[in-house]
Order: C-alpha cells, then sequence, then structure tokens
C-alpha cells in the first residue's frame, strides 16, 4: 500500500525541485494538447515560450506584463505566508487606479514635477484602503477575509465602470466610456527606448528587495511566518494576531494599489472599464509558483507573463487559440501543487506502524 | 525524437523569420492583419470582420496572406498584438473595436509606413483611416417594420453602453417608428456589456414584462431574440443574421458586410493608392444590408423594401427634420438634415425615448 | 403589471445558483473550501451543449454537465485530498483552467441554436392562473433543483451519513479518531459539489440561454460561493438567498424599466454588497457563527500515524 509520510521538516531539495519538475510536467502535456490539435509540437512550444524572447521588444514587453504580477505577488506571498487569504487584489489593484487616476485627471492641466509622486502614493493609499475593509472586518467582526476581499473586488470594478461611464468621462470623446488621457506630468517615465518598459518595473524590483528583507530580517516578518505555520506557538509567544492581519492586508493592499496606479499611468495612459486581465487573480498562481518566496515570485511572474505573451504569439503565428493559455497555466499550477506534496511528505510503501523508534 | 523536432523548428521558424525580414522591404505578398476584440465564432460583430478578411483572402488569392487575433482585449494588451502585427511585415491592419484607437494610433507613430483602417473610431493619421457603418439606416427601417406590426406599440431595446453609436442607433429606430406611428415609445435597459447572453436575455424578458411586443438590440449575442421567439414576440438581429436562432419571431436583421470595403482599402494598398480618410459608410455603398423580410404581412415587407430604397437613393434620411429632443427642444428644423457633428456625438434621446441617458 | 412572468424569470435567474450553492454547500460541510465552483460551471455547460447538440436528447446534455462538472472536481480531490495541496490555490487553479478548457472545446460550438429544455404542461393544471406556471410549467432542472435542496437538508439532518459528513466538517481528528474514513468521506462530498456545479451550468446552456458563449456563467460561481456563506451553511437559507440574488439580478434590469434613475453599476453591487453585510452580521458572533461554520474549512486532513 503506498502512503504519504510526514518529513517533519520541508525538504528544501524538493522545494527547489517541485517548480521545475511541475514546468517540465507542463511541457509534456503542453506537446500532448497540441499535437491532439494537429499543431507541431516543437514549433508550438518554440513560438510560446522562445519566440517572444527573441526580440528587445519582446523582452520589454515581457517585463512590462510581469511588473503588475510580481508587485501583487510579493504582497499576497507574504500575506500567505501567514495564513492571511488576500483574494481580493484585482479590487485593490482597481481602486489604486481610480484613486491615482482620480488626481491624474484633476490636475490635468499640470506642469509640476510633482504630479507623478503624488499620484503614485495616492494610488497605494487607494489600495491600502481598499483593503483595509476585510482587514477591518476580520479584526473586528471575524468574517472571513477570502470572502470579503472577494466581494469587495466586484464593487471595485462596478464603481470604475460607473466612473468611467459617467461623472469621469472624457468631455471630449464623444461620450465613448473612457477618462481623459493623463498628462504628462503623471506618466510613467519610460526605461528604455522605443518601449513601454516604465518605472513599475523598478518598482517592482524593489518590491522583491524589500519583500526579502522583511520576511527574513524584520521582526514582522518572523511573526508572520510563524504565525503561519505554528499559530499555537504564535499566541503562547504574544504575537498580536490582530497586527499581523493589518500589516498583511495593507501591504498586499498597497502593491496592489501601486500596481494598479502604475498600470494606468505607465501602459494604458487613462482609465478604461477595463484595466486588467485578472492581474489580482494570477498573481495568486505567481505568490505559490514562486513557493512564497520573493525571488521565487519574480521568477514566477516572469513564467507567468510569458506564458500570456507566448499566447498572443502563438495566436498570430501559428493560429492557436486564445484559450491555451488559461488552460497552460491552470495545468501549470495542477502539477506545482501536486508536486509540492513531496516537499512536506515522503512516499512510502507497506504498512504502518514500522516506524524508527519502533 | 522530440529535440529532433525542436531543433527542426528553430531551425526552421528562425529561416521563416529572417525570410520574412527580408521580404518585408520589397514584399511580393501583401499582408493584411486583423485585430479583433471577440471570439470569430460569436455569430456577431466579430464573425462579420472575419467575413471580410474571408473575402480578401478569395479576391486576392496568393497575392495577400491574412493573419488574425482573436478576442484581444481593449487596453494594453491591444497595444502589444498591433505592435507585433505591424513588427512582423504586415502592410495593412484592421482594428476593429473602438476601444483600440488609442493604441492604434500610438503603434501608428512607430510604424509610418504600416497602413492602420481603425473601426469605429474618431481619430486619424497620416496612416490611420477610420470607417463606419451608418447602421443607423436600418434601424430607421427595422423601426418602421415595428411601427406598423407592434399592437402595444412599445419597442423593448436591449443596450450595451450609452455612447454615440448606440443612442444614434435607438433614436433612429424611434423616428422610423414614429414615422407610421405616431404613438410609438421604446423603452430601454443597460446592460453595460457588448457580450453577455444571460443579461442580454433577462433585460429581454424584462421589457417584455413590462408590455413592450417588439424587441431589439444592439448587444452582440442571439439572446434576446431567443427570448422572443420563447414568448411570441417578434424583433430585430444585430449584426447578422439571427434567423435560426429565432426562425418565427425574427422580423430582419441588420448586417455588417465589411466586404467590399476591406477588398476596395486592399487593393488600394496593392496598387499604392492606399490614403487616410474618414469614411462612413451605409446601404447606398452596401456596408449595411438588410436580412429578407420575414414572418410580416407582404404589404409591410413592401412598405420596408420602399424605405430601404428610399434611404439608399439619398431621398429619405432618417435624421431629416423636424425632430425634437424629449424636452421638447426642436433640435433639428424642418426641411434641415442632422450633421454629421450631431450623429457622431449624439448624446440625447428623442422624443418618445422612456426614462432618461445614463449620465 | 403582471407580476407572474417576473416570477418566472427570477426563478430562471436563481436556478443556476442554488444547484452551485447546494453542491458547494455539501463540500464546505465536510470541511473543504472548493473555490473552482465558476471553473466546474463552465465546464458542465460546455458539455451540456455539446452533447445536447450533438445528440439532440436534453436529458443526455444534463447528464453529460453533471458528469463533466464531477469530473473537474475529481481532480481538486485528488490534489487536496490526497496529495494535500492547498485549497485556495488548487480551487482558483480549478477555475483557471475551467475557462481556458471550456473555451476550448466551445469553440466550435459557438453560434450553434439548440431547442430550450421543455417545460412541464400538465393540460389544465399548468393553466391555472399564477399557480399554474410558477409551480407546474417549470423545466426538469427547476424541479430537480429543490429536490436536491430538500434531499440535502434532509440527509443532513436527519440521516447518520449526513451527521457524520457535519462531524467530520467541525473536527476531522475526532472523526478519524472514532473511525471515520475522513477522507473518503470528503471525496464523496467534493465529488457531488462538483456534480450540482455541472448541473448549474448545464442548466445555463440548455435552459436559460440555449447557446454556448465563453465565460457564459459570468461570475455566477463565485456568487454561488458568497451564497452559502450567506446562508450560513443551512438549506432553508440557501434557497433563500439564491432566490434573493436572483430577484436582486432581475429587478436591477427592471427598474431601469420603471425610470428608477440609480446608475445601473450600483445596483449590480447590491448583491455583493448585501453578501458582505450578512458576513459581518453571523461572524460577529462567535457562537452562532461556530453552530453552523464547520471549523474545518479548509484545513488540510493528513491522519499522522
Amino acid at each position: 500500500m503506498v502512503r504519504l509520510e510526514s518529513r517533519g521538516d520541508v525538504s528544501r531539495a524538493w522545494s527547489l525541485l517541485s517548480p521545475v519538475v511541475a514546468i517540465v510536467l507542463t511541457l509534456i502535456s503542453g506537446v500532448v494538447i497540441f499535437s491532439a490539435m494537429g499543431k507541431d509540437p516543437g514549433l508550438a512550444l518554440y513560438t510560446y515560450f522562445v519566440q517572444p524572447l527573441t526580440t528587445a521588444f519582446g523582452i520589454t514587453e515581457l517585463l512590462v506584463k510581469a511588473t503588475p504580477l510580481v508587485l501583487i505577488g510579493i504582497g499576497l506571498s507574504i500575506g500567505f505566508r501567514a495564513n492571511v487569504w488576500n483574494i481580493g487584489a484585482e479590487g485593490q489593484f482597481t481602486i489604486g487606479a481610480i484613486v491615482g487616476g482620480g488626481i491624474a485627471i484633476a490636475f490635468h492641466d499640470s506642469e509640476s514635477f510633482l504630479l507623478l509622486p503624488v499620484v503614485l502614493v495616492a494610488g497605494v493609499f487607494g489600495g491600502m484602503a481598499w483593503a483595509a475593509i476585510p482587514a477591518f472586518l476580520k479584526t473586528r467582526f471575524n468574517a472571513n477575509e477570502i470572502l470579503t476581499s472577494l466581494m469587495l473586488t466586484y464593487v471595485a470594478v462596478l464603481l470604475l465602470s460607473y466612473l468611467v461611464h459617467g461623472p469621469w468621462r472624457d468631455p471630449d470623446g464623444y461620450n465613448f466610456p473612457e477618462s481623459r488621457l493623463f498628462p504628462d506630468a503623471a506618466m510613467m517615465p519610460v526605461l528604455w527606448e522605443d518601449s513601454r518598459l516604465h518605472l513599475g518595473a523598478a518598482f517592482a524590483v524593489l518590491a522583491v528587495v524589500a519583500g526579502w528583507v522583511i520576511l527574513s530580517r524584520a521582526v514582522i516578518g518572523f511573526q508572520l511566518r510563524v504565525v503561519g505555520q505554528a499559530p499555537a506557538a504564535a499566541k503562547h509567544a504574544g504575537f498580536s494576531q490582530n497586527k499581523l492581519i493589518w500589516f498583511a492586508l495593507l501591504l498586499g493592499g498597497g502593491l496592489a494599489g501601486l500596481a494598479g496606479v502604475a498600470e494606468v499611468a505607465g501602459t494604458i495612459g487613462q482609465l478604461l472599464p477595463s484595466i486588467s486581465p485578472g492581474y489580482g487573480f494570477t498573481a495568486i498562481i505567481v505568490a505559490f509558483l514562486g513557493r512564497l518566496h520573493p525571488v521565487g515570485v519574480l521568477l514566477a511572474g516572469l513564467i507567468m507573463a510569458l506564458s500570456y505573451i507566448g499566447g498572443e504569439v502563438a495566436q498570430i503565428e501559428i493560429g492557436l487559440p486564445a484559450a491555451v493559455t488559461g488552460l497552460f497555466q491552470g495545468i501549470l499550477l495542477f502539477f506545482l501543487l501536486g508536486c509540492d506534496v513531496l516537499t512536506h511528505f515522503r512516499i512510502r510503501f507497506g504498512a504502518p506502524g514500522r516506524t524508527k523508534g519502533g | 525524437m522530440k529535440r529532433r523536432t525542436v531543433f527542426k523548428a528553430i531551425a526552421g521558424a528562425l529561416s521563416v523569420g529572417m525570410l520574412a525580414a527580408g521580404m518585408a522591404s520589397a514584399s511580393a505578398q501583401t499582408k493584411v492583419g486583423f485585430v479583433y476584440v471577440g471570439p470569430i465564432g460569436d455569430h456577431g460583430w466579430t464573425y462579420r470582420h472575419d467575413l471580410g478578411r474571408l473575402a480578401i483572402e478569395k479576391e486576392f488569392g496568393d497575392k495577400v496572406k491574412t493573419t488574425y487575433v482573436e478576442s484581444v482585449k481593449e487596453g494594453p494588451d491591444s497595444e502589444r498584438v498591433i505592435r507585433q502585427l505591424a513588427s512582423t511585415g504586415h502592410d495593412l491592419i484592421f482594428t476593429t473595436s473602438f476601444g483600440f484607437m488609442n493604441p492604434t494610433i500610438k503603434v501608428a507613430k512607430r510604424f509610418p509606413n504600416v497602413k492602420f483602417e481603425h473601426a469605429t473610431g474618431y481619430k486619424q493619421a497620416d496612416n490611420v483611416a477610420t470607417y463606419s457603418a451608418r447602421f443607423y439606416e436600418g434601424r430607421y427601417i427595422a423601426g418602421v417594420i415595428a411601427g406598423k406590426i407592434s399592437k402595444a406599440n412599445k419597442i423593448g431595446y436591449v443596450a450595451s453602453f450609452p455612447i454615440p453609436e448606440v443612442v444614434r442607433g435607438i433614436n433612429a429606430f424611434l423616428l422610423g417608428a414614429r414615422s407610421v406611428n405616431p404613438d410609438m415609445s421604446i423603452s430601454v435597459v443597460w446592460v453595460n456589456s457588448w457580450y453577455d447572453p444571460g443579461k442580454e436575455g433577462d433585460a429581454a424578458k424584462a421589457l417584455i414584462d413590462q408590455g413592450a411586443d417588439i424587441i431589439t438590440q444592439h448587444t452582440d449575442s442571439p439572446a434576446p431574440l431567443q427570448v422572443a421567439e420563447n414568448r411570441g414576440v417578434k424583433g430585430f438581429g444585430q449584426a447578422s443574421d439571427m434567423e435560426h436562432f429565432a426562425p418565427k419571431a425574427q422580423l430582419s436583421a441588420i448586417i455588417d458586410d465589411w466586404n467590399p470595403y476591406y477588398i476596395e482599402r486592399t487593393r488600394a494598398v496593392i496598387d499604392g493608392t492606399w490614403k487616410s480618410q474618414d469614411v462612413w459608410q451605409g446601404l447606398a455603398e452596401g456596408m449595411v444590408r438588410m436580412s429578407p423580410y420575414k414572418n410580416m404581412p407582404a404589404d409591410i415587407a413592401k412598405l420596408a423594401k420602399e424605405t430601404e430604397e428610399a434611404i439608399r437613393s439619398g431621398k429619405l434620411h432618417p435624421f431629416a427634420g423636424p425632430i425634437k429632443d424629449q424636452s421638447g427642444k426642436v433640435v433639428v428644423e424642418a426641411g434641415k438634415v442632422a450633421d454629421a457633428g450631431m450623429l457622431l456625438g449624439m448624446n440625447f434621446y428623442v422624443e418618445g425615448v422612456e426614462g432618461s441617458l445614463p449620465k | 403589471m403582471d407580476f407572474v412572468p417576473v416570477i418566472l424569470t427570477v426563478i430562471t435567474a436563481s436556478t443556476p445558483l442554488l444547484f452551485a450553492a447546494t453542491g458547494e454547500l455539501i463540500t464546505e460541510k465536510s470541511g473543504v473550501l472548493n473555490l473552482g465552483v465558476e471553473g466546474m460551471m463552465l465546464v458542465g455547460a460546455i458539455a451540456a451543449f455539446a452533447v445536447a447538440s450533438t445528440t439532440g436528447s436534453g436529458l443526455a446534455g444534463i447528464v453529460a454537465g453533471a458528469a463533466a462538472g464531477t469530473a473537474m472536481a475529481s481532480v481538486f480531490a485528488f490534489l487536496t485530498l490526497t496529495l494535500l495541496a492547498n485549497q485556495v490555490a488548487t480551487g482558483l487553479a480549478l477555475t483557471i483552467f475551467g475557462i481556458g478548457i471550456s473555451a476550448l472545446i466551445g469553440a466550435s460550438y459557438v453560434g450553434f441554436a439548440l431547442e430550450p429544455l421543455p417545460k412541464l404542461a400538465i393540460p389544465v393544471i399548468s393553466d391555472i392562473p399564477v399557480i399554474g406556471p410558477i409551480l407546474f410549467g417549470q423545466d426538469f432542472l427547476v424541479y430537480l433543483s429543490f429536490v436536491m435542496i430538500i434531499a440535502v437538508a434532509w440527509f443532513l439532518s436527519r440521516t447518520r451519513p449526513g451527521l457524520i459528513l457535519k462531524a467530520v466538517g467541525e473536527s476531522h481528528d475526532s472523526a478519524h479518531a472514532l473511525g471515520y474514513p475522513v477522507i473518503a468521506i470528503r471525496y464523496a462530498a467534493v465529488l457531488f459539489g462538483g456534480a450540482m456545479s455541472g448541473l448549474a451550468g448545464a442548466y445555463l446552456s440548455l435552459a436559460y440561454t440555449p447557446l454556448w458563449a465563453e465565460n457564459m456563467t459570468a461570475g455566477r460561481g463565485w456568487i454561488a460561493l458568497a451564497l452559502v456563506v450567506f446562508a450560513t451553511w443551512r438549506p432553508g437559507r440557501v434557497i433563500l438567498g439564491a432566490y434573493m440574488f436572483g430577484a436582486i439580478t432581475i429587478l436591477q434590469l427592471h427598474a431601469q424599466g420603471w425610470g428608477i434613475e440609480v446608475a445601473s453599476q450600483f445596483m449590480s453591487m447590491l448583491p455583493y454588497l448585501a453578501t458582505i453585510l450578512v458576513l459581518v452580521l453571523i461572524s460577529r458572533d462567535k457562537t452562532k457563527i461556530r453552530l453552523n461554520a464547520p471549523q474545518c474549512i479548509g484545513k488540510v486532513f493528513h491522519a499522522a500515524h
């Protein structure tokens, strides 16, 4: 009989190996899927995962797409470590964009160099405020943050739709549902000539560093990790549950808000009814794929971004349907979660009871 | 075994890439790209654009090669897709949704040698032309039919977003209806989406429950018509003939026919005569067509055909005065016709539309 | 205004929510949180549509929808119950996967028309004003949705297996110590949840709007999840909640026709805000929530040896 036996401790080898194994298994599945669809699997895999990296434009686009994923992913991963399940990052992203974007629209004639920093800070606060709601509801009323943050996502997206269709509609825009274009003073500076790579990418890298520092060097990072792995011990040690919940949600919300405002002030340039293809949800996958570790999140963000961009290139070059991207991402996560078991457990054959202690 | 395939594939792709790069400057073949906001199987908006693409392939054979990317979300992704097409040797790119406007302009700046055609937009450039169809002509005809057929004197309109295009359609429909029946009114439900069958169907049900006996829509799925069929009321199809979804209910459908325009523009690129322009074509040029008039008495079908012919020949203009808005103010005087500016930016309801326009 | 057609419309809007919430209720009562409802519904919808349109049989479509939902749920069950993966992440992965695979399979079915499921039509009885069409004029799935939730209510409160299921959700370690097969029970609960979600999807593509469109669930799976919490995990309240949410969706459209001036987006927000409110109300009383919420929800169970 096959059974799982707890390792007692996390296997470092498998911790690093399982994402690799998961990716390999996903690629193999990809070959199977592509063959079943009548496409040359080798060409398809190349188009999907390699071709986007062969041009400078492709690489900058990869970084542009990965930026919000990494920013949000860092915030979420720290929260998840403490068992604080912020599923509403999409909503916090949206509110960050609304608040930051609102300032940019309100000061659309301004040329002040202060405008961009104010817009960005406003976005961060917007995201934090939105995340504060589930934090408050959880610490005060014990309401499950998965559901409250999720419900608030829908509310946020509807709010954006209302603003862009109504009060914030571009007066010169023939009544179409979009806001004014942001003034140049509120736009993120571009980092690489002739590309869309903007300052947001630098923020993402900073977030990775900050995340690492928080988790490994800061006291609160230590507390977050303990509360997640051994809640009883944390209670004994007197760590304030509430403080950690607030911290985790505000951090996640702030980074999501930053991602949101960076996206509208960097890539899009205005507010539209739809400003995110689900970054807040994909970032959850990114957080897990990255084993909740800041450097892992960075790599995972790049891989997920590649899967999106590869999907588009594959559509153009070999006519692969857009739906394959979602399929891939789901399969990747399945394999990862499955391989994960080996980090905590080992496979044993035979009947239980034959323990070393006798 | 697999490695060899991969290597072969890489080598193949690289050589194709280099060939394409080499060919980009002196193309014997014209590459035409299409960016779609929905799936080509939507049987509506995007489907009709894709028929245009197929028409180009049929007309020009080996002289052209077409590419399409479907379900491209408006926003930053669209800019990347448009740019990807522009940088891979495409000579002409059609971007088929309003939301692609700013991305199209941005990419067009970087690629001055590539020609862009943007549907339903209002920004042009030296290498960006815009095109749209006078759907409102079809709406007027549909309104005439509705005015004659409706017994409850109430039309139910399932609408997407309160943009001028949609408002124009509502107004034209009512003007057509009132031209044969001054007691007609329209009730509008906004579903805030171009394509959401569940919501569209529910909106149609709500409208019918509130007394409408003609259903029409400015959304892309057949759901409202299905509801009409189910409830025994009549309706109009949108963008393409939806008869097989509602064989007893569909009176007619307003069909988008992009084929002639797409062929004409591709030919212009091949011949080197392409110039930026802003084009708004309707029944006369064949960009708007009506599907056969069914499920109505012969004399009404005859009236519909006559109205169609009158619009086509220019004798009848749907927005000819006198036109009053909801407050009773005359916005187009008798003997005059609404100008392009008013049509393009239309943000008022004409008299007889229930409720007020969402702000 | 005639209210009967409005009620009929509300029934159609609420049925998919009722199915999905019924399934998720059982799943959560056993202590498992499956966030993949949206994905399972979509796969159920396309499976039902594809089979019904190929075979011409609505019944075959219904069975296919339930089977597809169960298949999706089995992937989730294997990952979370046998391989002990994190339930939140696995559920999200299921949703993303479900959206992708349903779109892929559905691509060949866009633009197909299908006859809607036949409605019951008993001569004379179905024609009685008001109650005739409401009670005796529905299609098979609507009746099934009520049968299922009533069966679940009876199962949970009056049968031994039902009590065992609740015990497993309350404290899996104690249940295990008493000798109950925790993993097997959870498997059954999760698979049942999948079948119900599949039926919810089948209802959408076979009866609600008989066609296939990518992402046609439009967030109903997430509403169903909220619904279970909103109902404090009690079957009777699940019916109430499903119909309330369905009614709000429909009334919002009617309100436009009545000339109510509130922006449609604010009306659409109502169900979500209502759920948050209810969540707060029931959660703040720790005893109240303990009485109904399965304490072990989301926690991984591993039999220690």
